[in-house]
């Protein structure tokens, strides 16, 4: 189990064992998504109220699902990397923060989009809005910080301990601000106790859900091999990739 | 270190002392804690700094939104609130700041003392020079501000708690941000969020009693949040500060 441990923890092998899952991997999320989106924006049936527009939730809730999912995942790679000293968890915390942050801001945007035609506005201060706003700001946070450090290591090790101050910190914010709401509760209509879903609108979008998840670990492997490829680019493995690379596009181009 | 130690009276103090490992932790807290009040109270001018900027921009909000009583005492419980977040946000770039430029802080970080502790001294002085001013200045911009006269106690006692967890969690983002160049912006980004809750809660409370209610209920969760910090903030600190300066 401990080499196995070990060998998990080498770049490199992560590096050539995720090319080998990748082109599945893309596969099945292409399929996943083309399956999601076609049923859910063209079979599944018009809700009564709200008409067409409640289809963007298929991109909506999933998207929010990874933006919190994605802190996460952040934050245990990053304590991964503060015990354990393993690089390649900080390579994969690297690669998480700006893919959560947009996540976050897709959510946020999408909301949004939808709040209009249903709430009549963009913009409403309801506990679950400021809750995704703070997570924003979480998430800026952590990448901001690991761009103004010049010593890799550093910026890591600085990076974990505020996203672990932040997790521990999540559900005390979100409690407070749940509280906040109900205190100043606003002349909207409330967000939580909305009718259960009919299972027509419900299977497509148990399908994006399906669909954004391997998206999620798709686009993070992906970040992921180009800051293994960035931070070992002085090594042999890496020279000697890029060597064959060259070979091949030599080779293909000869051809021609 | 300050002119007062390196005088031969307090060298000779020094000398008779046991090693620093040997002595019981509580000597560092409270040496570390007279030190920066010490230094704090020498330099006069920066200690009110946040206290200005406190009582300054408090009086900008009558002149942008008129001087109506009752529009200003419905605001006044949050915007107090949100200015004493903002002067003690202001202060704490500066907690770390000298101690690194000057090398103390690696000495810090060596001793055989406990880090954390030591954090906790600085926190505590921090507060004392920002935090407790502000506070006790509160009332007056109640005052000022209209606040009708239930609020006032309240405001007091939740002010006391919440500059002390603006502190605690401000000193995280500063050990993070201390060797950065330029980490003023940054370390508002990173505290922001960990602000939230003590201003709804410390705002909450004053509301409450405006309105006739009891603040017992936020009040207790804002004890809760600053216990909370309490204990999380010096270690987290100490760790940030070993992560950003060893690097």
């Amino acid at each position: 189990m401990w080499r196995w441990f070990h060998r998990l923890g080498s770049p490199r092998w992560f590096y050539q064992t995720s090319g080998r899952w990748l082109p599945w991997l893309a596969v099945l999320t292409l399929a996943l998504l083309v399956i999601g989106t076609l049923w859910g924006l063209a079979f599944a049936p018009e809700d009564a109220r709200q008409g067409n527009s409640f289809r963007i939730i298929y991109i909506h809730v999933p998207v929010s699902f990874l933006a919190l999912a994605g802190y996460y995942v952040m934050a245990v790679a990053g304590a991964v990397n503060l015990i354990w000293r393993i690089k390649l968890a900080d390579m994969v915390m690297t690669a998480a923060a700006p893919l959560g942050a947009a996540l976050t801001f897709l959510a946020l945007f999408t909301g949004a989009i939808w709040g209009k035609p249903t709430w009549g506005t963009y913009w409403v201060w309801d506990a679950r809005i400021t809750s995704m706003l703070v997570l924003l700001f979480l998430y800026l946070g952590v990448v901001v910080l690991r761009n103004s450090f010049s010593g890799r290591d550093t910026a890591g090790k600085a990076c974990a301990i505020l996203a672990l101050v932040g997790t521990v910190n999540i559900p005390i914010i979100y409690k407070s601000v749940d509280w906040w709401f109900t205190l100043h509760q606003p002349a909207t209509i409330k967000l939580s106790g909305a009718p259960s879903m009919h299972p027509d609108m419900f299977k497509p979008l148990l399908v994006m859900i399906l669909a954004y998840y391997c998206f999620y670990a798709l686009v993070l492997i992906l970040n992921t091999r180009t800051e293994i490829l960035h931070r070992e680019r002085r090594t042999a493995w890496v020279n000697d990739l890029a060597v064959s690379e060259l070979a091949v596009t030599e080779l293909t181009s000869n051809e021609q | 270190m300050t002119e007062a130690l390196r005088t031969p009276a307090s060298q000779q103090a020094v000398q008779e002392r046991l090693p620093p490992e040997l002595l019981p932790p509580g000597e560092g807290f409270v040496g570390i804690l007279k030190r920066d009040l010490l230094l704090a109270f020498r330099h006069r001018g920066e200690l009110a700094n946040p206290l200005i900027f406190f009582i300054m921009v408090t009086a900008l909000i009558p002149i942008a939104v008129g001087p109506q009583k009752a529009l200003l005492s419905q605001l006044a419980p949050g915007m107090i609130w949100v200015m004493a977040l903002l002067g003690t946000l202001l202060s704490s770039d500066s907690l770390f700041q000298s101690d690194y430029a000057d090398g103390t802080l690696e000495q810090l970080i060596i001793s055989p003392q406990p880090l954390w502790l030591l954090v906790l001294a600085k926190i505590s002085a921090h507060w004392l020079v920002t935090g407790l001013p502000i506070t006790l200045a509160a009332p007056i911009l109640g005052l000022m501000l209209a606040l009708p006269e239930a609020g006032y106690a309240t405001l007091v006692l939740g002010l006391a708690m919440g500059t002390a967890t603006f502190s605690l969690f401000g000193a995280i983002g500063a050990a993070l941000t201390v060797a950065l160049r330029k980490g003023g912006v940054l370390l508002s980004l990173i505290v922001m969020p960990l602000y939230f809750p003590v201003l709804i809660f410390g705002s909450a409370a004053v509301q409450r009693v405006v309105d006739g209610g009891s603040a017992g209920a936020p009040l207790a969760l804002l004890g809760a949040v600053f216990a909370f910090a309490l204990l999380l903030s010096p270690f987290a600190t100490a760790a940030s500060l070993r992560a950003g300066i060893n690097g």
